[in-house]
């Protein structure tokens, strides 16, 4: 008995998290000539955000307060996080630090 | 080509200019009485027969980029090298300005090393930000940073010249520009003190110690802290690679130089949408690569700075 609640309740877990899924947008941001565009996207709380580097020269995409950091992405390479939080995310690349930008979270408005 | 700067007089824009638009390999520096002077060309440079310390400057080699700016990254190298080994005055040491790698990889460092190792001559290195992103910071320190400070910044003394090799790369913060930090500003304090203000000082690091564009972070947030400490020095030069063309300053007793990369060229500030590399025809590639020469003679006022280009 005990069991058969627990797969129940496993299986609404992955239906709602697979709701919340569907929902959830995957957002673009090209890094080129050294600029991250868009410079400031507004996203919803559960949305995936993808950095992909342009340019001939690595860069990395860092939070200013260590939410996310990563790797240098060389030519072509992506980078993605999921953003669950609401609130602003200001970033920057660790190589060249002139080069700002950032993710604003919204709440999701209820799944 | 030479930089003489015997007059004392600032480098005009023209002249600026000038300097931007040479071709070439390296700078050979001569420092002359304590203040540096490019002498030109590595092959003039060598047919002045100068006096005193000499020593070479190369930068941005970049071990690993395969893109169209320079697909041959090793090659050019190893033609820089290979001009080195043949001036006839073997230079004292080098200095290699940062950069030395792409991507931080074993594999890029092996290769700058194998390559670099060829003139056999001492090599001072300091990092560029493209030496310090494996994940763990360590192959750049494992290799260069045995006996540095911090992020691996050291001094070392040569015929009388105090040499301080900075790093202006490491902990970056957002919206800023290039950044030598508390820790490391309160050493070269140290560093300075006691010594005598007609000691010949020499400081090179990756980033220019100078705001020679901020708009593409070509500069370092705190170089006044550090350019506080050595205003009392009469002379005092300053080397940096980084923006991979050759640029010189001249403020009161400072000289400020920054050497050609032996990988790719960069654009002129402004000059394009950003600073990445610049695709040149291939004809022209090797004007713009190039070494330095610096040349120190006792009982002259500056030293000689020597740009030499690949070719051209």
């Amino acid at each position: 008995m005990k069991f058969v609640i627990a797969r129940a309740f496993g299986a609404m877990v992955l239906l709602v998290a697979s709701m919340a899924a569907a929902n959830a947008a995957n957002i673009e941001v090209k890094i080129d000539n050294f600029s991250y565009s868009p410079q400031t996207v507004t996203v919803k709380a559960g949305d995936t955000v993808t950095w992909t580097n342009g340019d001939d020269i690595p860069h990395t995409v860092t939070s200013k307060t260590g939410a996310f950091r990563s790797k240098a992405l060389d030519t072509d390479d992506k980078f993605s996080f999921t953003f669950t939080t609401p609130g602003a995310f200001p970033y920057f690349c660790a190589l060249h630090p002139h080069m700002t930008g950032s993710i604003v979270v919204e709440a999701s408005g209820g799944t | 080509m030479s930089h003489n700067r015997d007059h004392g007089e600032g480098p005009n824009r023209r002249k600026v200019l000038e300097c931007m638009t040479w071709a070439g390999t390296g700078v050979l520096w001569t420092i002359a009485g304590g203040v540096p002077h490019s002498l030109g060309l590595v092959g003039e440079a060598a047919a002045q027969e100068a006096k005193g310390l000499t020593f070479l400057q190369i930068s941005d080699s970049h071990m690993g980029f395969d893109k169209p700016a320079n697909p041959n990254v090793k090659g050019t190298l190893e033609e820089a090298i290979g001009r080195i080994k043949a001036i006839p005055a073997k230079p004292a040491f080098m200095i290699h300005t940062g950069d030395i790698t792409h991507l931080s990889k074993e594999q890029e460092f092996d290769d700058a090393e194998k390559i670099i190792s060829q003139a056999k001559l001492d090599v001072h290195y300091v990092p560029g930000e493209h030496d310090i992103i494996d994940p763990e910071n360590k192959l750049y320190k494992e290799r260069y940073g045995r006996g540095t400070k911090g992020s691996g910044y050291y001094s070392f003394d040569a015929n009388g010249v105090h040499f301080m090799g900075l790093v202006n790369v490491a902990n970056l913060k957002g919206g800023g520009m290039g950044s030598l930090g508390d820790e490391q500003l309160k050493w070269i304090e140290d560093d300075l003190k006691g010594r005598s203000a007609s000691q010949p000082i020499v400081v090179f690091a990756h980033i220019p110690l100078w705001a020679l564009y901020p708009t593409w972070g070509w500069g370092t947030e705190d170089s006044e802290q550090a350019l506080g400490h050595l205003k009392r020095f009469g002379s005092v030069t300053v080397l940096n690679g980084h923006i991979h063309q050759v640029m010189q300053k001249v403020e009161g007793n400072v000289t400020f130089h920054t050497a050609r990369s032996t990988a790719f060229p960069q654009p002129a500030p402004g000059a394009a949408p950003s600073a990445g590399p610049l695709k040149v025809p291939d004809d022209k590639l090797r004007t713009m690569l190039g070494t330095a020469s610096v040349t120190f003679k006792q009982g002259e006022q500056r030293l000689a700075i020597i740009d030499t280009p690949l070719a051209g």
